[in-house]
This record gives structure tokens, C-alpha cells and sequence, in this order.
């Protein structure tokens, strides 16, 4: 009797813990010695999940710099804002497209001019060594090829919309997904034959998938927009990081992960 | 999980008082489930929420997740029954294992699930150079909705059952072999009736899970309307533009559940 009492209570504790909701992932660099008396508490970054892997690194050479460390929150752009609006704590906002930054400026998240500090375009994702010998948007319409694409509530779905449109091809994906991760995950994992995502999310998936450019991406670029939240009283620091993030430091590590100058 | 109350439950236990020091914490746990889907209803825009639920996209998502729902319950019952039946009834070895593994999907995070099944059944799985054989593509398809539903449905049903079926009074079962009864017979009009509470306390769990499943289904089947996007997908795309949509399907997706468990959970009065 107490052995099954037992069990049941480790497997009760076991499922509460299982049930924890996903929530966007966070990065905490380790903060160097506090040098110069400023204060070491770190600064919030709320930033577009595309932009985990760079950022990451920004905010490294950003604390080298400047002796402040960051703190980043990565998820999907209308997640974050949605968070703001509902009080989390945060002193930059970074968002993948310029719709997101104007529902954030419309809800009074953002009040200061936001900053355009990066570009993407959208590239088609195959698996190493293009088995299907996909060359442009129209091969992707062929029967039989299993596309995924983003849904087009989320940036990387519209501007999917777009291109496609401008290039007069209708596409009939079997999944579209949530966020351009998944879209990537299916390419890399084999399910599906190709995805469309942004040209930086190659770089991120390290030689699981291969690039097949296309030339109406460059028609419909997205814009990425950085500033800082209305509700931060560290406008100094803020500015700061957003200065740094312009700055040709900074520029060069995203031009290295692929996105495009403003 | 609940087993079922024996034949014959006193109705005097019931009379005996509750200590006064368990309200507190009753009432909070009551308010802790209660307020937040109150919170939630104070949110939607009623004046809008006929439109909202009545859209495509919402009426595709709810066919999708009532049809998929139902098919699982009906897959959980027709294997999960028998599983039971040799977990409570046989004396075969490894029965520890053999529950520890049915029970896993109940602490499994529900994306872990998604990523399991589409390792077995996915194009690169273990099982795809015998799905290939046949022809068979699951993944992307309202079979992998359904096989999601049933990884994480099926411990609910073999639990409550289980449960059911190691209470059960034994004595109408050894009457009816000792008449002559062929096991099959037993267990059909004898065994199954006796332990029909716990069961359909089971496959009703099993149901309202399988309506809400979400991270095993957008893992391994994707999300497409019609085909993959259930209502909890579809909520979760929703979220993405338009809040007010979101919170009006969650709703009903609230609603739903509540009427299932209403219209089949009523406690059964004591004989």
C-alpha cells in the first residue's frame, strides 16, 4: 500500500513538472568583474527569437565595451509585446518586422523613434545536397513536395505571402507552422522536402540545411526594428545598447549571420 | 487516480463531518481553478464572439478537434481496455514495466511525446521503411493528430481502469465461470458492466485530453487548416494577430470540455 502511495505521489510531482508551459527562452551571458562602478545590474533585451544566436554574441562584445551586462529574453515578437503590455520588465524591445514594432508603439509599449538596424529576406531551406534539385519558388509547387511554411499571422508567413504572390506561384504546403524554428526543424529533421525561412536561419541550423536563393526575395525585405521600452527608467543604458547594436561593430556580427544593412 | 467506489458504499460515512481546518485550503484551491477562467470569460468580447466563433477558420479547428478527439477515445478504449485487463488481471512477468511504460506519456512533456513519435512514425523514423512499403505517409496528416491524441489519452483510460478493475468485487465473476461461462462471456456481461463507472470516468479523461492535446500534436503533425490545426493550435495561431479571436476559442474550447465532463461525471448515488 505505501509503495503505490509513493509511486503515485513521485509520478503527481513528476506530471506537475511536465506540465510547465513553454515559455521563450532566455540567455544569460556571465557577467564580468563590475569595472568602473557602474552598475552591474544587467539590462533587459526583449528580442525576436531569429536574432538569438547574434544577439547573444552582441551583448558579449556589448559588456566587453561598455562594462554592462545584458540580460535577453528571445521568443515570438508578438509574444514579447504582449508580455509588455501586461507589465513584464523589460528596457529594449527588438522585434523581426516593422508591423510587430507598430503594434508594440500603438499599445504604448514603445514611445521613442524606432531604429531599422537590420534586414532579412527569405531563402528557400533543403535538405544537404538539394536531393530534390529545388532551384527556384516554382519547383516548390511541383505535386508531390512536401513544403512547410510559416502561417501567415507570424512575420516570416506574410512575407512568405508576398513573395509568392510577386512570383505568381500558389504554393501547397502541408504544415504551416507557428514560427520559422519549426518551419527549419522540419527541413533539418527530414519530414519535410523544403521550407521557406529567413536567409539568417541557414547559418543557424550548422550544415543541417542548405540554401536555394530565389529573386523575389529582395523585393520584400523585413525590417528589424530596435528601441527602448517606454516603461524602462534606464534610458541611458538603453540607448546605449542601441547605439552599440548600430554601431560597425555590432553590424559586422550580423552581417557574419547573415542579415542584411538597413 | 480514483478508483471506484465499491458496490454498497455506505451512505452513513457521508453523514460524518469534515474537520473545520480543510475549508481554508479547499476553497483556495477552488479559487486558484475558478479564477482564471473567470478572469478569462470577463475578457471576451461578447458582442463580437458570435462572429469570431462562427469564422472558418474557428468552425474548421472545432470539426478537426471533435472528430480526432472522439476517433482517439474510441482507439484508447479499444486497446487501452485490454492493456488494463492484463495489467489488473494476468500474472504474466514485467507488469511493473509494463505500467511504468503505459503511465510515461502522463509525466512526458507533451513536446517530448511529438518528438518520440515522429522518431517511430516520422520519414526518417524507425517504422518508415515499413510505412514506405505500404505507401503511408503519417506525418502532416490527420493520422499523426490522431496517434498524438492516443500517446497521451491512453494513460488515462488504462489508469481509471486498472484502478477500476483491482476493486472490482470478484464474486459475480467466479459465479458466472463456475455456471459454465466461457471467458469471453465473463468478460463482457459480467466483468466490464461491474467496472463501467471507473471506465467511462476513463475514457471521458481520455476525451477532454485528447481535445486539449497541443505540444505532441504541433510537433509531429504540423498545422494546417482542416488537416492538422486543432483548436488549441488554432488558439495558439490566433494569439499571434488577433487576442480577442484567441480568447473567444479558448472559450469555447472551455466550454466544450465542460459539457463533456458534466454530461457523463455525475457521481453515482450509493445502492
Amino acid at each position: 500500500m505505501r509503495r503505490k502511495s509513493l509511486v503515485l505521489l513521485v509520478a503527481l510531482s513528476l506530471s506537475v513538472t511536465a506540465c510547465a508551459s513553454q515559455s521563450p527562452t532566455s540567455a544569460e551571458p556571465t557577467p564580468a568583474e563590475p569595472t568602473r562602478g557602474q552598475s552591474t545590474e544587467p539590462l533587459t533585451v526583449f528580442a525576436a527569437a531569429s536574432l538569438a544566436d547574434v544577439l547573444t554574441t552582441i551583448g558579449i562584445n556589448f559588456q566587453r565595451e561598455a562594462g554592462l551586462p545584458t540580460s535577453f529574453s528571445f521568443g515570438g515578437s508578438a509574444d514579447l509585446v504582449a508580455q509588455l503590455q501586461g507589465g513584464a520588465p523589460a528596457d529594449v524591445l527588438a522585434t523581426a518586422d516593422e508591423a510587430t514594432m507598430n503594434k508594440a508603439r500603438d499599445a504604448g509599449v514603445v514611445t521613442a523613434e524606432p531604429t531599422v538596424f537590420a534586414t532579412n529576406t527569405l531563402t528557400i531551406a533543403v535538405a544537404p545536397g538539394n536531393p530534390h534539385g529545388i532551384a527556384s519558388l516554382a519547383d516548390l509547387a511541383q505535386p508531390g513536395r512536401l513544403v512547410v511554411i510559416c502561417a501567415m499571422q507570424v512575420p516570416c508567413g506574410a512575407t512568405t505571402a508576398s513573395v509568392t504572390k510577386d512570383a505568381g506561384v500558389t504554393l501547397t504546403p502541408v504544415s504551416e507552422e507557428n514560427s520559422v524554428t519549426d518551419v527549419l526543424g522540419k527541413v533539418t529533421s527530414g519530414e519535410a522536402d523544403a521550407g521557406l525561412v529567413w536567409s539568417t536561419d541557414i547559418g543557424r541550423a550548422q550544415g543541417r540545411a542548405e540554401r536555394v536563393d530565389f529573386p523575389e526575395a529582395d523585393k520584400r525585405t523585413s525590417n528589424y526594428l530596435i528601441a527602448p521600452v517606454a516603461s524602462s527608467t534606464r534610458t541611458d543604458d538603453a540607448q546605449g545598447f542601441i547605439d552599440y547594436v548600430t554601431s560597425p561593430p555590432a553590424q559586422q556580427v550580423l552581417g557574419d549571420a547573415g542579415f542584411r544593412k538597413p | 487516480m480514483t478508483s471506484s467506489r465499491a458496490v454498497g458504499a455506505t451512505g452513513s460515512a457521508a453523514r460524518l463531518g469534515v474537520p473545520a481546518w480543510i475549508w481554508p485550503p479547499a476553497l483556495l484551491g477552488a479559487f486558484f481553478v475558478g479564477l482564471p477562467l473567470v478572469a478569462l470569460a470577463a475578457r471576451v468580447d461578447w458582442i463580437n464572439l458570435p462572429a469570431l466563433l462562427a469564422a472558418p477558420d474557428s468552425l474548421a479547428a472545432l470539426e478537426l478537434s471533435l472528430r480526432t478527439s472522439a476517433i482517439s477515445t474510441v482507439v484508447c478504449l479499444l486497446l487501452g481496455i485490454p492493456l488494463a485487463l492484463v495489467l489488473a488481471r494476468t500474472r504474466i512477468p514485467g507488469r511493473a514495466v509494463l505500467r511504468t511504460l503505459v503511465l510515461l506519456p502522463l509525466v512526458l512533456p507533451p513536446v517530448v511525446g511529438g518528438l518520440a513519435l515522429l522518431q517511430t512514425f516520422g520519414r526518417l523514423g524507425l517504422l518508415s521503411s515499413a510505412l514506405d512499403l505500404f505507401g503511408l505517409r503519417i506525418a502532416f496528416t490527420t493520422t499523426a493528430v490522431v496517434l498524438a491524441q492516443v500517446f497521451v489519452s491512453m494513460p488515462f483510460l488504462v489508469l481509471s481502469t486498472e484502478g477500476a478493475l483491482r476493486t472490482a468485487e470478484r464474486g459475480y465473476e467466479t459465479v458466472a465461470a463456475g455456471l459454465g461461462a466461457a471467458p469471453g462471456f465473463v468478460l463482457t456481461r459480467v466483468t466490464l458492466p461491474l467496472v463501467l463507472p471507473g471506465l467511462i470516468s476513463g475514457a471521458v479523461l481520455a476525451f477532454a485530453r485528447s481535445l486539449g492535446e497541443f505540444g505532441a500534436t504541433l510537433t509531429f503533425a504540423g498545422s494546417l487548416r482542416g488537416v492538422t490545426r486543432t483548436l488549441p493550435l488554432e488558439i495558439y495561431l490566433q494569439r499571434e494577430v488577433d487576442p480577442d479571436a484567441a480568447t473567444a476559442l479558448s472559450l469555447l474550447l472551455i466550454v466544450v470540455a465542460v459539457l463533456i465532463v458534466a454530461l457523463t461525471h455525475r457521481p453515482r448515488a450509493a445502492r
